[in-house]
């Protein structure tokens, strides 16, 4: 009965609710005992935090009330509001895109036969290495004019070149995109994918995005037929520590299995685009899709350091979204990419898994 | 009315709950706030949450007597906002590539981190009313955030005399009070 009029008092006291006779003898009581001043001290802060959190409560509230009241008047409506630039650039939409592919096509050849007679001829001394780049370069320059007034169809491959398996990649988007790593394509003239069945098919290079070591390929080839909805979906979360994963490759002729786990959230000194895996992986697994158990794809697997210290990293599989967003914002010709959010195959044992992801799953052989 | 001052009652009308402020703050906010959002692979529900904790940082910062913003109203919604996505943003994805900028900024970082220490004082004290639970969480809400007397809660909860829902009221504040310091303690460790 004694502590019920002492924390009366107390709150009395801290609301200021005393008279002086009655404070004068509070404070007395409160200067003689510790235990009076730490419980008014104690209670000042307890009033404080619940005093805060009636009133932040009570806005939240009105937040609440006010939301729904705009919203039933329409004074603000819940929609994704479109960009103005994009309107502007849909305007302009066929000029773009010949403007984009003209870029596009100046681009790949260029960066090709820079890369290809940037090749060191050991037995030249490398003074007469670099005159005779220049003179070839200055050569090539003038034949690639005259191609591209030509057609576009003279930046396809020669028939009697040899195409070389580089990694893998896999259809992000059923209409034919194919995502790869960029390091994959990196000396390529001419870029062709191969599936499981052997058969080829041509692709042109969509999108080379070196800083996240991603690039985005279109099948052009009219052989190819489009799926409606891939079987894996992709993970935008990524994976967790110590998550189950699977990979499909091709560091050989033949499409490979691979089973391992999450071993870190960064990759090589901490890089925040990628993920340690434990996994066995070799050339040409790079581009390859990692697979949750749910057949949702994490990452890419991307090899991007030495193997020798057994550590493999893959990109985690937001990169792929956020290259494509950059993608769409930039050219409006490539608005209908869409990535699937779900997996068909949840659930499913691993063998039935892999079969129904195995075909999307590519070779990319390069020029 | 100049903006400044105009602004400036805005603020004032938060703190003592007006709706018309509310509103008003609300209407010429909202749908910046959630360009910036949605624009920035954020949901509309992600739009409405973040916008009504910019709001609450609004709130404390008019509680604390500063109806001086420095800026704009809208600057500085914008940009606390901001700063909040930008966060949830981290908490999720672990890394960010940044926020494309529609609109000017000011710094307000510290605000938001006052405005987190808050949020977890607040949750502290949510979590310990929903554990005191039925008639306690009620009585004291009454008494505590309701302001009502004694005598009136008396009545509404059906005791027979104000001492006695007075010796209710005094026990269920000791629970409250012993979950809330033994958590709030926890935190601080």
């Amino acid at each position: 009965m004694e502590e019920i009029q002492l924390l009366d008092a107390v709150e009395r006291y801290i609301r200021g609710e005393m008279n002086a006779e009655e404070l004068s003898y509070f404070e007395q009581l409160r200067k003689s005992n510790p235990d009076v001043d730490q419980l008014v001290v104690e209670h000042t802060i307890f009033l404080h935090q619940l005093n805060d959190f009636g009133d932040r409560k009570q806005f939240r509230n009105s937040l609440h009330e006010t939301h729904t009241n705009l919203l039933d008047t329409g004074t603000i409506k819940e929609v994704v509001p479109k960009v103005r630039v994009i309107d502007a650039l849909k305007k302009y939409r066929r000029v773009w895109a010949v403007a984009a592919s003209i870029a596009g096509i100046i681009a790949i050849t260029m960066s090709g036969l820079v890369t290809y007679f940037a090749s060191p001829k050991s037995n030249n001394p490398a003074l007469q290495d670099l005159r005779r780049e220049v003179i070839n370069l200055k050569k090539t320059q003038n034949e690639f004019s005259k191609k591209l007034n030509t057609s576009i169809e003279n930046t396809k491959v020669p028939a009697n070149a040899d195409a070389i398996p580089a990694g893998t990649g896999f259809l992000v988007d059923g209409k034919g995109y194919i995502v790869t790593n960029a390091h994959v394509i990196r000396n390529a003239k001419s870029v062709l994918v191969q599936n499981l069945k052997g058969q080829e098919f041509d692709v042109t290079v969509v999108l080379i995005d070196k800083e996240r070591d991603i690039a985005l390929l279109k099948v052009k080839d009219s052989s190819f037929k489009s799926i409606d909805l891939l079987p894996y979906g992709f993970k935008k979360s990524g994976a967790e520590l110590g998550e189950q994963i699977f990979t499909l490759g091709y560091p050989r002729d033949e499409i490979v299995y691979g089973e391992g786990y999450l071993s870190a959230h960064t990759g090589y000194n901490g890089d925040t685009l990628s993920c340690q895996i434990t996994v066995a992986a070799n050339p040409g697994n790079s581009g390859g899709p990692v697979f949750n158990k749910n057949g949702e794809i994490v990452g890419i697997l991307s090899n991007r350091q030495e193997l020798a210290q057994g550590f493999v990293f893959a990109l985690t599989a937001k990169n792929i979204f956020r290259s494509l967003e950059e993608l769409k914002k930039s050219d409006t010709t490539f608005q209908d990419i869409k990535v699937n959010i779900n997996s068909s195959v949840k659930g499913m044992d691993r063998v039935q898994q892999i079969k129904k992801i195995e075909d999307f799953v590519y070779l990319v052989k390069t020029y | 009315m100049t903006t400044y001052t105009k602004e400036k009652e805005l603020l004032k009308g938060l703190i003592t709950n007006d709706k018309e402020a509310i509103e008003t703050i609300y209407t010429e906010n909202y749908s910046m706030v959630q360009a910036l959002v949605v624009n920035n692979s954020g949901s509309t529900d992600d739009a409405r949450d973040i916008f009504q904790e910019a709001m609450i940082v609004l709130y404390e910062k008019a509680k604390l007597g500063s109806f001086e913003l420095n800026c704009q109203l809208k600057t500085y919604m914008y940009s606390v906002s901001r700063r909040l996505w930008l966060k949830r943003l981290q908490q999720v994805q672990k890394y960010s590539t940044g926020i494309v900028n529609m609109a000017e900024v000011v710094p307000v970082e510290e605000e938001v981190e006052n405005h987190e220490k808050k949020n977890t004082e607040f949750l502290i004290m949510e979590k310990s009313m929903m554990s005191l639970g039925e008639p306690c969480k009620s009585l004291l809400e009454a008494y505590y955030l309701q302001k009502k007397s004694m005598t009136d809660i008396a009545g509404s909860f059906g005791y027979t005399n104000a001492e006695n829902a007075k010796n209710q009221k005094y026990k269920c504040l000791m629970r409250l009070k012993k979950i809330f310091f033994a958590q709030h303690n926890n935190q601080l460790l």
